[in-house]
Formats: structure tokens, C-alpha cells, sequence
């Protein structure tokens, strides 16, 4: 292989649950700095790909890569030490409700990394602010943000680390448009702010166009093309024109 | 797979449930060694320990010293109902203590705190399941194991004990209650009788079952939360689930360990 080693790599990797298998032999990787941004319809394994990746799943057989390293046969302790290196939005936020904000937001840096709850929280505090969020609203509890702002405090927690890798699962779904545009602003300006490696899953294409340096689309547990987010509009793939255009008809069968 | 006949069908059906059981046994078993591991090994959380003590225990006295008080003084009626067909109306103080130190006090803790404590931990830590907040403790380098599961498991150990301790005190005085201001008993004689009756292992008996069956409370509370899928509807089913289990297995280890503490 020539050029740098991908940070993250997905080599044949199958998944199934019970009977329906979900990836067909994926193959894939990242390289480091990118932002790379897997499209795809719902139910075609965009969400089993990215846990699989950040260690939430284990793959039924093929090699996941991380730095070049397989992490599919990692102890659990191996991997949260591999973990610790990751950051993760997830769709619905998973604030963890019992905690305030700013607690939510410096979870691992408590927790994991045993810094002092003073410390921890000017650090929350100054992630909050790095996504426009006033230290008003570090001692309120998740339940009494609106949902643009739970996913700045997800988005605040999963860089608070400056981590190296960072997930994003579906980071606009259920935003208005001009919300999941401050979103995605805020990704794209820590992202490159940390200068860290992204992978983004979506169906969302105003999100994967702002984001991505990459765009991968994902059909029935195979990645079916791949290429710059410029050109996702003049791919010459059925799959893809099929999806930007917002098709009935085509090679991709609905998920009804 | 191949067909079954028809006539077959029931007895493949109940051999799938005995597999199917045993299959669940294994796993808790798992989980429960996986639990212990974890409250023996670093990292610990003693943070998350004290709020599960505060909230097990504390929140758990009012629920479980109602219990024992109206416990011990319907016990101290039917004793004294029952002692009176043979004249032995005057070794209900007796009978009381025993029957609440032995018995009552530990089962009766235990079942209200299925119904109160593995009823909560199910539901909490099945929601937190349902809305991804156990996968994402774990992209925090945080072992949900042993932040969630390890301080709830030895919490409830530790404070099931102590909440029998209160019921085994309230349960005799709800006896005793009932015998000075109903029954005529005498207030002093009624405690001489008690304390000179009861033997240090009549408690401590109590107090070991107690211990099992807060683990047993917190572990299907735990692990019905934990294992738990298809959202409200699977949070749903597994606090039930949890309850049921944990009231089970409470009579059930009740009964061995009595069974235990008899041929000692």
C-alpha cells in the first residue's frame, strides 16, 4: 500500500443479525486528517459500520484497522485505552440525564482520566464555549436544553479530550435547517480546529456536503462509491444520483 | 430445520423453554461473577457507591419499616390467636422475635426492595440503554460495568443488612405494640422475654440472608437494565422482568439457605 497508513480501515468486515445480514464484506478506510462521510439510506448498515469502528460492536468476521493495528481481537481494557483517543456525537445526544451539562461534558476527563472536578469543570466550561454555549448553561441538567443545544453539549463532550478520531452519528437528524446548519459549521470548525480524523454517517446531504472531504456511499452492507464531496452531484453512479436526486425508482429498493 | 411432527411439537416446545432457562442461568451467572470482579478490582467509583447507598438504603427505610411494623403486629395477633388453642398465648413474644429475626424481617426487606430498588435500577439502566447512554459511557474510556453495575451490586449488599437490622427492631415493636396496648401483655416482661429468647445466630442468620438477597435484588435488577432492547416497550419488560426474577429467587434462596442454616 502506498501512502500514509489509513487511521482507520475497515477490511471485509461482516455483520449479521440473526438472519439478516447487515455488511456484505465492507471495505473502507480513512486517512488521517480527513473528514470522511458515509451516505446511504436507512437500514443499509451506515450505523453497524461506524460502531463497529469505534469499538460499540464486534464485527462477525473481517479486520477492523485502527492506526494499522486490528482491534477486532482487542481486550476490553486494550480497547478502552484505544477508546481514549476517540470522540463520539450520537444521534439522539446520549447526554446522561442524571448529570448536569457540564459534568456530561467532562465525563471522561473525571472518570477516566481522574482530573480534579475543579479542573474538569473549567475545561467543560471552556468546550461549552467553544460551542457557543455560555457557562449559564453548564449547571443545567440535558433535559432542560432544546435538542439544537443537547447536541452542542454532545458535540462539546466528545471534543472536550481533543481526541483524535472523532464519530458522528447522524448530527443533524431532527434539527430544523438553520440549526443543522450551525451544527454542521460547528463539526466542520472542530474538526479542523483539532486537526483530527471524522467520520460522519448521514442521509442528510447539505450535512455530508459542509463536512466531508470524502463522501462514501453504503448500499446493502457494501460500499458501493466512493470520491471528493465536490463531486457528489456529477458521480455517474446509479446508486448515488438515485440518492441526491431523491428517486423512487432505481437501483436502491426503499426501506418500506 | 428439519419438520416436527405435530405430536412432537409439545415436547420440543418445553425442551426449548429448559434450554432457554438454562441458557438465562448461564448468563446471570456471568454477569454476576462479572460483577463481583468488578467490585473487587480497580477502578472503583465511589461516588456513584455513595449515591446508590444513599438511594437504596435511606429512601428504601420508610417502605421497609412500614413493612415490618404492620408485619410484626398482625404476626403478634395470629400468634396470640393461635397460641390460645393450646394456652401458650404467653410465648408470643418469642415466636415474634423469631419469626421476624429468621424469617420476615429479611424476606419481606428483600421483596419490597424488588418491587422499590431492582424495579429502579432495571428501568434506569434499561433507559439508559435504550437512548445509547451505555455506549456512549463507553466511548468515554468508562466502563459501564463498573460505573453502572459494580456500585449498585455492593451497595445493595451492604445496606440490606442494615435496613434488616431496622426491621428486625420495628418489626418487634410493632409486636410489642400490639401486645402492651391490646392483648395486656406486660411492656417490660414483653422485652426480658424477647432479648432473654433470641440467640445471636436467630440475627445473624437473618442478616446473611439479607446480604444474598440484595445481591440477588441488584443483580436481576442490573441485568434485566442492562440486557434490555426494543426501547420503552423493552424497558418496560425488563423491570417486570426484574421484579419477578428477583422475587423468585429470593423465596427460592430463601429456602436453601434456611434449609442450610437448619442442618447447621
Amino acid at each position: 500500500m502506498s501512502g500514509p497508513t489509513p487511521k482507520l480501515q475497515w477490511q471485509g468486515v461482516y455483520k449479521a443479525f440473526g438472519d439478516k445480514r447487515v455488511l456484505r464484506g465492507l471495505d473502507l478506510d480513512v486517512a488521517p486528517g480527513k473528514s470522511l462521510v458515509i451516505i446511504g439510506g436507512s437500514g443499509q448498515g451506515k450505523s453497524v459500520t461506524i460502531k463497529i469502528a469505534a469499538g460499540l460492536m464486534q464485527a462477525d468476521a473481517g479486520k477492523m484497522l485502527v492506526d494499522g493495528r486490528d482491534v477486532t481481537a482487542l481486550r476490553d481494557k486494550d480497547r478502552r485505552k484505544l477508546a481514549s483517543g476517540f470522540g463520539m456525537l450520537f444521534q439522539g445526544g446520549a447526554l446522561f440525564d442524571s448529570l448536569t451539562v457540564w459534568e456530561n461534558v467532562a465525563f471522561r476527563l473525571i472518570n477516566a482520566d481522574k482530573v480534579s472536578r475543579k479542573e474538569a469543570k473549567a475545561r467543560a466550561t471552556e468546550a461549552l464555549e467553544r460551542v457557543r454555549l455560555g457557562p449559564a448553561v453548564a449547571d443545567l441538567y440535558p433535559s432542560e436544553l432544546s435538542g439544537g443545544m443537547q447536541k452542542r453539549v454532545g458535540l462539546a463532550r466528545a471534543v472536550a479530550a481533543n481526541p483524535e478520531l472523532i464519530f458522528f452519528d447522524e448530527p443533524t437528524t431532527g434539527l430544523d435547517p438553520i440549526t443543522a446548519r450551525a451544527i454542521n459549521a460547528l463539526i466542520l470548525e472542530q474538526v479542523k480546529g483539532l486537526g483530527c480524523t471524522a467520520v460522519t454517517i448521514t442521509h442528510d446531504l447539505d450535512s455530508a456536503r459542509t463536512v466531508g472531504d470524502e463522501i462514501a456511499m453504503i448500499n446493502d452492507g457494501v460500499i458501493v462509491w466512493r470520491g471528493p464531496a465536490a463531486e457528489i452531484d456529477r458521480s455517474g453512479n446509479p446508486y448515488v444520483e438515485q440518492f441526491v436526486q431523491g428517486l423512487a425508482e432505481g437501483p436502491i429498493k426503499p426501506a418500506i | 430445520m428439519a419438520e416436527v411432527p405435530l405430536a412432537l411439537q409439545p415436547v420440543r416446545s418445553v425442551g426449548k423453554s429448559v434450554l432457554d432457562m438454562f441458557r438465562m442461568a448461564g448468563r446471570v451467572a456471568l454477569f454476576g461473577v462479572r460483577g463481583v470482579a468488578a467490585i473487587l478490582t480497580p477502578p472503583w467509583f465511589p461516588a456513584q457507591l455513595g449515591r446508590q447507598l444513599v438511594g437504596v438504603g435511606y429512601f428504601s427505610l420508610p417502605v421497609v419499616g412500614l413493612t415490618a411494623v404492620f408485619t410484626g403486629a398482625a404476626l403478634a395477633l395470629n400468634i396470640y390467636t393461635g397460641g390460645g388453642r393450646f394456652n401458650a398465648e404467653q410465648i408470643m413474644p418469642q415466636i415474634v422475635a423469631l419469626g421476624i429475626t429468621r424469617e420476615l424481617g429479611p424476606v419481606l426487606a428483600a421483596l419490597m426492595l424488588a418491587g422499590r430498588v431492582s424495579a429502579a435500577m432495571a428501568a434506569e439502566i434499561g433507559a439508559m440503554r435504550a437512548t445509547e447512554q451505555i455506549d456512549a459511557m463507553r466511548t468515554l474510556s468508562t466502563d459501564p460495568f463498573r460505573y453502572l453495575v459494580a456500585p449498585r451490586l455492593l451497595a445493595t449488599v451492604i445496606v440490606m443488612p442494615l435496613l434488616v437490622v431496622v426491621a428486625d427492631i420495628i418489626g418487634i415493636a410493632g409486636g410489642w405494640v400490639v401486645a402492651t396496648k391490646t392483648l395486656d401483655f406486660n411492656g417490660a416482661v414483653y422485652v426480658k422475654n424477647t432479648w432473654d429468647f433470641l440467640q445471636s445466630w436467630d440475627v445473624v442468620s437473618g442478616l446473611i440472608k439479607a446480604a444474598v438477597f440484595g445481591f440477588i435484588v441488584a443483580l436481576m435488577g442490573c441485568y434485566h437494565g442492562y440486557n434490555s432492547s426494543g426501547g420503552a416497550r423493552g424497558v418496560g419488560r425488563a423491570t417486570t422482568h426484574a421484579v419477578v426474577s428477583a422475587a423468585i429467587l429470593i423465596f427460592a434462596a430463601d429456602y436453601l439457605l434456611t434449609s442450610a442454616f437448619t442442618h447447621k
